[in-house]
């Protein structure tokens, strides 16, 4: 039986080499995403400007302008409406009703869906949330430590285990993950929910995993060719952990795949972010923090050799 | 590295048989499993995204508590300074910034006026502090502000106390399983599963069931009441009229002294008043009894008032005592409302004021659509990973694929175990971990086609490949689970849920991906001595 393969043997690739351009499409990707998030800013939900949402899940997709006007009309604030997953499913965002006794946002919710109901008949509602002022602003407070404190805590983490450029290079490339998938997000407008803080995270997770793997072949190739220039290391290395790399990534975009056309609209949000970030997470692996590590000055460690060896041997005194 | 004892092999088919077994009860659906017996066994609760249902966070008012707390010690202060053969006349009461300040008209007496305040304070907290300081100031006055320790526990008193009775009044609303948690300090969660209006359960849980009885006081004109104001000893209460619910209410004056409190009952339940009406029936323990008949005995002809939470219900006309310790509130209820409120006084008052501050509502056919197209999802991609692993390593891709599987029953056993939640963010960690898991074995494997064409050995490329990659899993699976522990502590809802899985998923995949395909490669090698492996 013939297995596949996916990277030919001994592929060589010159990353490092690319590097300046790299870095260019880095900077122009990073800086994209950075105006896109402050000019058009995200799409955020409930969960994190407080409100009242109200997803409704129309027989036939309505005209947006007339479901509009329909919510207008019934003076609750001004709506934003925005599909859901397909063109029949609107989620509806209101601001909390000024009233603030107990039955005011339950009053404010039985009035829209009775409106919607009396002028689209057979209209289901899937969802309602409200959420107070209060508990959206922990919700915001609670996401961007979670990212923050994942992301400095693994830096830290690749910074102890290996040498400090391991700890810049990772967080910068992280860094530029995250920005780049939150650019995504205020280009498409997409719902920015607590459930992508998850996409989020799930993505430094995976990027860094990514990352360490690229590093740890790295760090076991210093120690092996200690006189090798350290261009020439990386891209060895980038090129070994190359059939790893594409076969995981595309494994892992085959899982998000099926999820992302089967797993139903709740989820697309949050696949469709996954998916980007594993791509970005790649490139970023490849192109940007190995090649960072140049850039930082690491050197072979030349110093502290322990037994001599040769190549063939090294890699079982490892471990 | 490849040396498997027989017993450790026995022990890793028996952990994962277990697993397998584990998981079995929370595959299948509620009738079936309660048909076979099995209901007694963990399983895995669903979330409220896929099972549908309500989610309701509240907070306590603790301003409110404040308030409370400061009132209560200035009628204690005020009976106390009267108490005894010595009375000490005290003046000028304030409760401004939440302290509360009085004049001691005799400067001898100040010492003891001192003594007294402080006995009415109480040890807080472990460290010894009393709930209230008690301090002299201009060797006049005699200032109590509340201690940090005593706000805090009287805080943490009333929501102990407002937890049992939220689950008092929602256990006597009949919903399943309801989830009633205290969260942090001043927060209760409520999670209802399959409601899907929760209007009547916020009704009941946001009253605060204060029912109080005080006499009328029948000389004030009600004139003057109407801005509010009412003559000292009395207070203006709101008397709504239940037929105009619009209309502004109008006030009656009603003496501060309360006859009786919703703590004199014994029991309220719906009944019917002599009109056929809903009425609500109540019922006095002993003591109440006694204050009732005693209160109904005095004050024949007036009118009393019956209170709840601050406005009035009805003010009834005593037309003879009442010694049977029964009573009865009419008003305009429904047959819903009265019950509702029979409960509510059943279940207690609540010691602080409850505010909604998030409240989500799943539909059931998202939840069960959800589901459906998670379980769809999750098996599109099992087999697109198993088919694609196969094609690429062939009999090692089928060992991992063995892996990935069993791994899925395991993660679904200990989630069972610890009673964890699945959610939707859920089933998405499940697919990341399916894609994380098969990770394991693609550096394992590609390790192996390295060390082949570097022109090793079978076994020695085997052992080096494992030996090799476990390191790199290891230390990727450290810094996974650092970004898992992260999302577990600060995350909410969604967040949490996918951590979960997440988390149990890097312990379970690390000895499903790599312990056991280990051994199962181990045994085939020695078996068949290969001299040529495919990979």
């Amino acid at each position: 039986m013939r297995l596949l393969k996916l990277i030919p043997d001994n592929t060589n690739i010159g990353f490092v080499r690319l590097r300046a351009w790299a870095f260019g499409l880095t900077a122009i990707l990073t800086i994209a995403a950075a105006v896109l998030v402050g000019v058009r800013g995200l799409n955020l939900g409930v969960d994190f400007v407080g409100g009242v949402m109200i997803e409704a899940h129309f027989r036939a997709p309505p005209s947006e302008n007339a479901l509009r006007s329909d919510i207008d009309a019934l003076h609750v604030g001004e709506a934003s409406l925005s599909t859901f997953g397909d063109a029949s499913t609107y989620s509806i965002r209101l601001p909390l009703p000024q009233a603030t006794d107990e039955g005011a946002t339950n009053r404010l919710v039985k009035s829209v869906q009775g409106a919607l109901t009396a002028k689209y008949p057979g209209v289901v509602f899937n969802r309602a949330e409200t959420v107070s002022g209060k508990v959206s602003g922990e919700l915001i407070k609670n996401g961007l430590l979670a990212v923050f404190l994942a992301v400095t805590g693994i830096a830290v983490f690749s910074w102890i285990r290996y040498e400090w450029q391991f700890g810049v290079s990772t967080f910068v490339a992280i860094f530029h993950d995250v920005l780049v998938t939150l650019g995504f997000f205020a280009l498409t407008r997409l719902e920015f929910d607590l459930n992508i803080v998850a996409a989020v995270l799930t993505i430094i997770g995976y990027s860094i995993n990514d990352k360490i793997v690229i590093d740890d072949r790295i760090r076991e190739n210093m120690r092996k060719y200690r006189q090798m220039d350290m261009r020439a290391l990386i891209d060895l290395s980038v090129n070994e952990t190359l059939p790893r790399t594409v076969m995981t990534s595309l494994t892992i975009l085959l899982a998000l795949g099926a999820l992302l056309i089967f797993g139903g609209p709740v989820l697309r949000g949050f696949t469709a972010a996954m998916m980007l970030g594993v791509v970005v997470g790649t490139y970023s692996s490849i192109y940007v923090s190995s090649s960072l590590l140049i850039s930082l000055g690491l050197k072979p460690q030349l110093e502290a050799p322990k037994r001599k060896s040769g190549p063939a041997e090294g890699a079982e005194r490892i471990g | 590295m490849l040396d498997f004892p027989r017993w450790k092999v026995i022990w890793i088919w028996l952990l994962l048989l277990a697993g397998v077994a584990m998981a079995i009860p929370s595959l299948m659906p509620d009738r079936i499993a309660s048909q076979l017996h099995l209901a007694g066994l963990p399983r895995i609760n669903l979330g409220l995204d896929l099972s549908g249902g309500s989610h309701l966070l509240l907070e306590a008012d603790t301003a409110d508590l404040a308030k409370q707390n400061l009132q209560k010690m200035e009628d204690t202060i005020r009976t106390e300074m009267r108490r005894g053969d010595t009375k000490i006349a005290i003046g000028d009461i304030s409760t401004t910034n939440g302290q509360l300040s009085f004049f001691v008209r005799d400067v001898t007496q100040l010492d003891a006026a001192v003594e007294r305040a402080r006995a009415q304070t109480q040890a807080a907290g472990l460290t010894g502090q009393r709930d209230w300081s008690v301090s002299v100031v201009d060797s006049t006055r005699i200032v109590m502000t509340p201690t940090q320790a005593g706000i805090d526990a009287s805080i943490d008193d009333a929501m102990k106390t407002a937890t049992e009775v939220v689950r008092k009044r929602i256990d006597a609303l009949g919903t399943k399983e309801p989830t009633i948690v205290r969260e942090g300090k001043t927060r209760i969660l409520v999670e209802v599963p399959g409601l899907q209006h929760p209007d009547q359960l916020k009704a009941l849980i946001g009253k605060t069931a204060k029912l109080e009885f005080k006499m009328v006081d029948m000389n004030v004109d009600s004139t003057t009441l109407t801005a509010g104001h009412a003559p000292p000893g009395d207070e203006a209460a709101p008397y709504p009229d239940a037929s105009q619910p619009n209309a502004p209410p109008r006030f009656i004056a009603v003496n501060r002294r309360v006859i009786l409190s919703g703590d004199d009952l014994d029991t309220a339940s719906l009944g019917k008043d002599e009109n056929g009406q809903p009425a609500v029936e109540l019922k006095f323990n002993a003591s109440g009894g006694k204050k009732f008949a005693r209160a109904t005995q005095e004050n024949a002809g007036k009118q009393f008032a019956m209170l709840l939470d601050g406005s009035v219900l009805s003010a009834p006309r005593i037309d003879e005592p009442i010694l049977g310790g029964n009573a009865q509130i009419h008003g305009s209820f429904t047959t819903d409302s009265a019950n509702q409120l029979a409960i509510a006084l059943r279940s207690g008052k609540l010691p602080v004021a409850l505010k909604f501050i998030e409240e989500r509502t799943v539909g059931p056919q998202l939840g069960a659509a959800s589901i459906h197209a998670g379980v769809i999802a999750s098996v599109i991609a099992s087999v697109a990973v198993i088919v694609f692993m196969l094609v690429t390593y062939g009999r090692f891709g089928a060992y991992a694929n063995l892996a990935v599987v069993l791994n899925i029953f395991v993660i679904l056993a200990v989630m069972a175990i610890l009673n964890a939640t699945l959610t939707l963010p859920g089933i998405a960690g499940f697919v990341l971990t399916i894609g994380t898991a098969v990770d394991a074995n693609v550096l394992i494997n590609e390790r192996i086609r390295e060390e082949r064409r570097r022109g090793r050995g079978i076994v020695q490329s085997v052992e080096l490949g494992y030996k090799e990659a476990s390191r790199t899993i290891f230390e990727a699976n450290t810094v996974h689970a650092i970004s898992g522990l992260i999302m577990l502590v600060l995350g909410s809802g969604p967040v949490k849920g996918f951590a979960v899985v997440l988390l149990i998923g890097i312990c379970t995949s690390v000895f499903t991906a790599v312990t056991f395909t280990r051994m199962l490669t181990a045994g085939w090698i020695k078996r068949n001595r290969p001299t040529e492996i495919h990979i």
